[in-house]
């Protein structure tokens, strides 16, 4: 068996980046997931904000990697074409306790470099957005932060990944490690090996496990829990920015974010844990949510709600992220602690982690095949209607509107199998077929039956996200009645 | 881009849409009919139970058979029909100030690509969507097998596959109930049903046949706290709302009959007034919505229990929009309120000189009650009602005459009064 130069563990946004940016060399390079898709851990279940640069200073890694992460979305927009608004971030204070942490707030931004940030009166917040709850005081305006769709962000990086030549394995848990001369020999639950020289622990929550596996570095990744809810694309709460309290000292509280997307979210809590699989959301924490959020904005309303999540922070103690080469395992970087601003910092986690491998010995040669850029889907909804009628003519699969809430069409449904979303919830994300307020109470079985025909797998084996997520238990006539009584 | 002409649209193909149609033709209308799915029908498709057209056909037929009559109808009366068409789009821009303006209406379609309809007018009869787990806020983890009643009644009726083996449902609403009973028929086994209030959504003759018959408990004032599984529904926990302790069952599968919503979208972009307690648009007595020329009826005007009461709703709108066309001139109109005890009242306005039918949902459950039309203090009309509860929806018949003498400055207004308590 061949021996692949890197091999990274974990398809979440950290891993999809460094596969993209190691792409661009003539490297062997695959990437493990243990979910039968990418983007199905942490990069998931996530607020989707490009953090403003502000929250933190200098000296922490994730704050560096944070700013320069974030000037990246623009040229990663134009060649990988994810949804990505840079809509501005605005920081409410109710008092002038509040206003001294934003100017606090601010000093931080300005040593950073965020670009554009300023501080705002009373009538310049109001005026920015009239939907702020009038007893506002003042704030901070952050222009340079932004929206994105997470998992198409995810999915995206790792479809130029592959088109460069990166390999994904899914299914994949690495549950054990041995190092044999030059290379690391990775096996999972069901015996499949790969072998590589290098490796990248991009593991998000499971990072410790990984380091234990490769008998390296011992750390524990806690899970801090982060619940979210979704509300109608009608909502009124809609804002034109994403809307922050004024942070405390461990968390950065309860937002209202206006979504790529026109839907409105508000949360996420943050509930230290000790369950790394427990995505539950309680009742409790919906009130808290949505009372802490009118406080902001007082048109949320709990009546909007369409769904509800749960995300899992992978947070190390000292809050920072840890990226480095292993003391211990020779040739195994860790990429560990991505808890936010993970998602903005990806892209430079990309180039940091490629650096560090140059560094240590990995000999980068660039790939001169490399191309940044992949093809964009056009979507049914937001195009116009000549433009509709044009790629109908061109494939009829756009007229079929499959996702009726969010005005999905078949074809938009073919491609992201045809690009691997073999799931219900890895099209979900890939298209935002059942996203909408119907939560895929018409378009489900319509949706499986193409998957069915695209596929050849039977309704039996199709899956909400693998392993046991099956949907249909029978055929019915196939299930043993019992005799009535 | 292809430019369709005609008097009247129908948007939706089930009974509303079908009953509407029909009836313009019967008028000689010049009408089209545009249904998304690739037949006609509507929700009567997955309803293979008995218990349909009683009142209409005078004979107990099931959904598809129902649907049938309507469809060999459109058939042979030649009625211009696109199937597998989804409408995105009303323009009324022209029409808002214009009684005799035309609207353009939007559909897209594999077969024809877009096509755009120039008509005098629309009626909105595109259905009614259900309720799910977001909606009412169900806390717990999110793994698959958690389905509503309908789509369960889809997978089980129209494509023969059994969601799972355990089931709870939530919610009795009718759906649930009949659901509980085809879930038991392919051998399921069907644990509970969980209502949130103190009485049953659904019809006593459904508690009876589907869940009593079968032996499927049914827990009255108890609530779903908690759906767990981390793949696959594992569990759900059931709490009572005295107070008294929460207990577990085991189940794979949850099933959701938490009630139904019209489906607006389409009618939100003609800049449609909506009916913030029906969930559909605001209509007069002709079953016009707030943009002159663009009626609606059926479930997207507010949901109905009965397809019986669809279909003769229906007819009515026709009849409107066939006067509509032919300039008839509407009568003096005045607003009509819901009262105490009543959820809403349908249509939001009554003619002064004529016929006036109203459709009204309840608030409460009660054995002895009556329906009283009232301007102030006087009582215009009563009518006594032996059972009302919430889930069936109450149609009265309002006389001619009782209008004749009320004018502009008097409040109309229609309430349910419990007569136990007198
Ligand atoms: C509620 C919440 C809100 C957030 N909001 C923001 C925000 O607004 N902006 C922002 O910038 N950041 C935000 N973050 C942070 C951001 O989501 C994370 O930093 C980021 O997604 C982490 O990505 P990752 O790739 O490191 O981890 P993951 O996405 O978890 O990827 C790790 C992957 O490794 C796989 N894996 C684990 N073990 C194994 C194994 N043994 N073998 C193979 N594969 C394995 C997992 O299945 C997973 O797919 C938020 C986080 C949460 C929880
Ligand atoms: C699950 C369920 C079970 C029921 N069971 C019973 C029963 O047992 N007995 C009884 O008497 N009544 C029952 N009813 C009530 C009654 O059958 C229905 O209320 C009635 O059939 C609804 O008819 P409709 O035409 O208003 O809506 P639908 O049947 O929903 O028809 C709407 C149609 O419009 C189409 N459409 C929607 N949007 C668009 C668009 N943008 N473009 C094109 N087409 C569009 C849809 O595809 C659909 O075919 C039940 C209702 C439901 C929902």
């Amino acid at each position: 068996m061949d021996c692949y130069d890197v091999a990274i563990i974990g398809g979440g946004v950290s891993g999809a980046a460094v596969a993209r940016r190691l792409s661009a060399y003539k490297l062997k390079t695959v990437l493990l997931e243990k979910e039968a898709d990418v983007s199905f851990g942490v990069s998931k279940a996530n607020s989707g904000i490009i953090h403003g640069g502000f929250h933190h200073g200098k000296k922490a890694l994730k704050s560096r990697l944070e700013i320069k992460g974030n000037l990246m979305f623009d040229q990663l927009q134009k060649e990988l074409h994810f949804p990505f608004r840079r809509n501005g971030i605005l920081v409410a204070a109710f008092s002038s306790e509040e206003m001294r942490t934003v100017e606090e707030l601010y000093q931080n931004g300005l040593d950073n470099g965020a670009i554009g940030i300023e501080l705002c009166s009373r009538s310049r917040i109001l005026s920015l957005e009239p939907k702020l709850n009038p007893d506002v005081v003042g704030g901070l305006h952050a222009p340079g932060g932004g929206m994105i769709e997470p998992y198409q962000f995810v999915f995206s990086l790792m479809e130029s990944a592959l088109k460069n030549g990166v390999r994904l394995m899914t299914d994949f848990k690495v549950s054990k490690a041995e190092k044999r001369g030059d290379c690391y020999h990775m096996t999972d639950a069901t015996g499949r090996t790969v072998q590589a020289g290098w490796v990248v622990n991009a593991a998000g929550l499971y990072a410790d496990e990984i380091s234990r596996i490769f008998g390296a570095e011992e750390y524990d990744i806690i899970p801090r829990k982060g619940e979210e809810f979704l509300l109608d694309r009608n909502a009124s709460a809609f804002t034109q920015r994403v809307i922050f309290p004024v942070p405390s000292k461990v968390s950065k509280g309860m937002l209202v974010i206006p979504t790529v997307e026109g839907t409105t979210m508000v949360g996420p809590t943050a509930l230290i844990g000790d369950d790394k699989e427990d995505k539950s959301t309680t009742r409790g924490n919906l009130e808290q949510v949505f009372s802490s959020a009118r406080r902001m904005i007082p048109s949320v309303s709990e009546k909007d709600i369409i769904t509800s999540f749960a995300g899992l922070r992978p947070v190390l103690e000292g809050n920072d992220f840890y990226i480095a080469l292993s003391s211990i395992a020779p040739r195994l970087v860790h990429v560990a602690g991505i808890q936010s601003p993970g998602l903005t910092a990806a892209p430079a986690i990309g180039e940091y982690v490629k650096d560090l491998l140059r560094k240590a010995g990995l000999v980068l040669e660039e790939n001169p095949e490399y191309d940044p850029e992949i093809q964009a889907v056009p979507r049914f909804r937001g195009t116009e209607k000549e433009e509709l009628d044009r790629l109908i003519a061109d494939n009829p699969a756009y007229g079929e509107v499959v996702c009726r809430c969010e005005s999905i069409s078949e074809a938009e449904i073919v491609t992201a199998i045809r690009r691997g979303h073999r799931t219900l919830d890895g099209i979900k994300f890939y298209t935002r077929a059942r996203m909408g307020r119907c939560q895929g109470g018409f378009c489900t079985f319509r949706i499986l039956q193409i998957l069915q025909r695209e596929t050849g797998q039977s309704i039996e084996d199709l899956t909400k996200r693998g392993n046991g997520s099956y949907l249909v238990s029978a055929k019915v006539g196939d299930m043993p009645v019992e005799e009535m009584v | 881009m292809k430019i369709e002409k005609r008097d009247v649209l129908v948007i939706g193909g089930g009974a509303a849409g079908m009953a509407a149609a029909t009836e313009l033709k019967k008028r000689g209308r010049d009408v089209v009919l545009v249904e998304r799915d690739h037949v006609l029908g509507g929700i009567l498709n997955q309803c293979i139970h008995n218990g349909f057209g009683l009142h209409h056909f005078k004979e107990e037929l099931t959904g598809p058979e129902y649907a049938e009559r309507f469809a060999d109808l459109i058939h042979e009366q030649h009625i211009p029909t696109h199937l597998g068409m989804t409408i995105t789009e009303i323009d009324t821009r022209e029409a808002e100030n214009d009684q005799k303006a035309r609207h353009r209406v939007y559909g897209f379609s594999s077969a024809q690509g877009m096509v755009c309809f120039d008509v005098q007018a629309v009626v909105l009869s595109m259905g009614c969507r259900e309720r799910n787990r977001g909606n009412i806020g169900t806390p717990g983890t999110r793994p698959s097998g958690v389905y509503t009643a309908g789509l369960a009644q889809r997978l089980v009726n129209v494509e023969g596959y059994i969601p799972g083996k355990e089931v709870v449902i939530v919610g009795s609403g009718d759906i649930g109930l009949i659901m509980a009973r085809r879930m038991s028929w392919v051998g399921a086994k069907v644990k509970a049903v969980v209502e949130i209030q103190p009485y049953p959504a659904g019809l006593t003759r459904n508690i009876v046949q589907c869940l009593n018959d079968f032996g499927i408990p049914l827990y009255l004032n108890h609530v779903v706290s908690e759906i767990r599984g981390k793949d696959r529904v594992e569990a759900v926990e059931i709490t009572p709302r005295d107070g008294s302790e929460p207990f577990v069952v085991d189940c794979d599968t949850v099933l959701l009959s938490v009630g139904l919503v019209p489906d607006t979208e389409v009618a939100k972009t003609g800049g449609i007034s909506l009916n913030p307690e029906t969930g559909g648009p605001l209509v007069d007595y002709r079953h016009e919505t707030s943009v002159p020329g663009i009626f609606a009826c059926g479930n997207v005007l507010h949901v109905h229990d009965l397809v019986d009461y669809v279909t003769e709703e229906s007819i009515r709108c026709a009849v409107s929009v066939d006067d509509f066309i032919g300039e008839e001139p509407a009568g003096m109109q005045i607003d009509i309120h819901a009262g105490a005890n009543l959820k809403y009242v349908v249509p939001g306005r009554m003619i002064l000189q004529g016929k006036n039918h109203l459709y009204m949902r309840s608030l409460i459950v009660s054995n002895h009650s009556e329906i009283q039309l009232t301007a102030g203090e006087r009582v215009l009309f009563s009518k006594k009602l032996r059972h009302v509860q919430p889930s069936e929806m109450i149609g009265i018949d309002v006389p001619e005459e009782i209008l004749k003498d009320i004018g502009d400055g008097d409040h109309l207004e229609v309430h349910l009064k419990e007569m136990n308590h007198e």
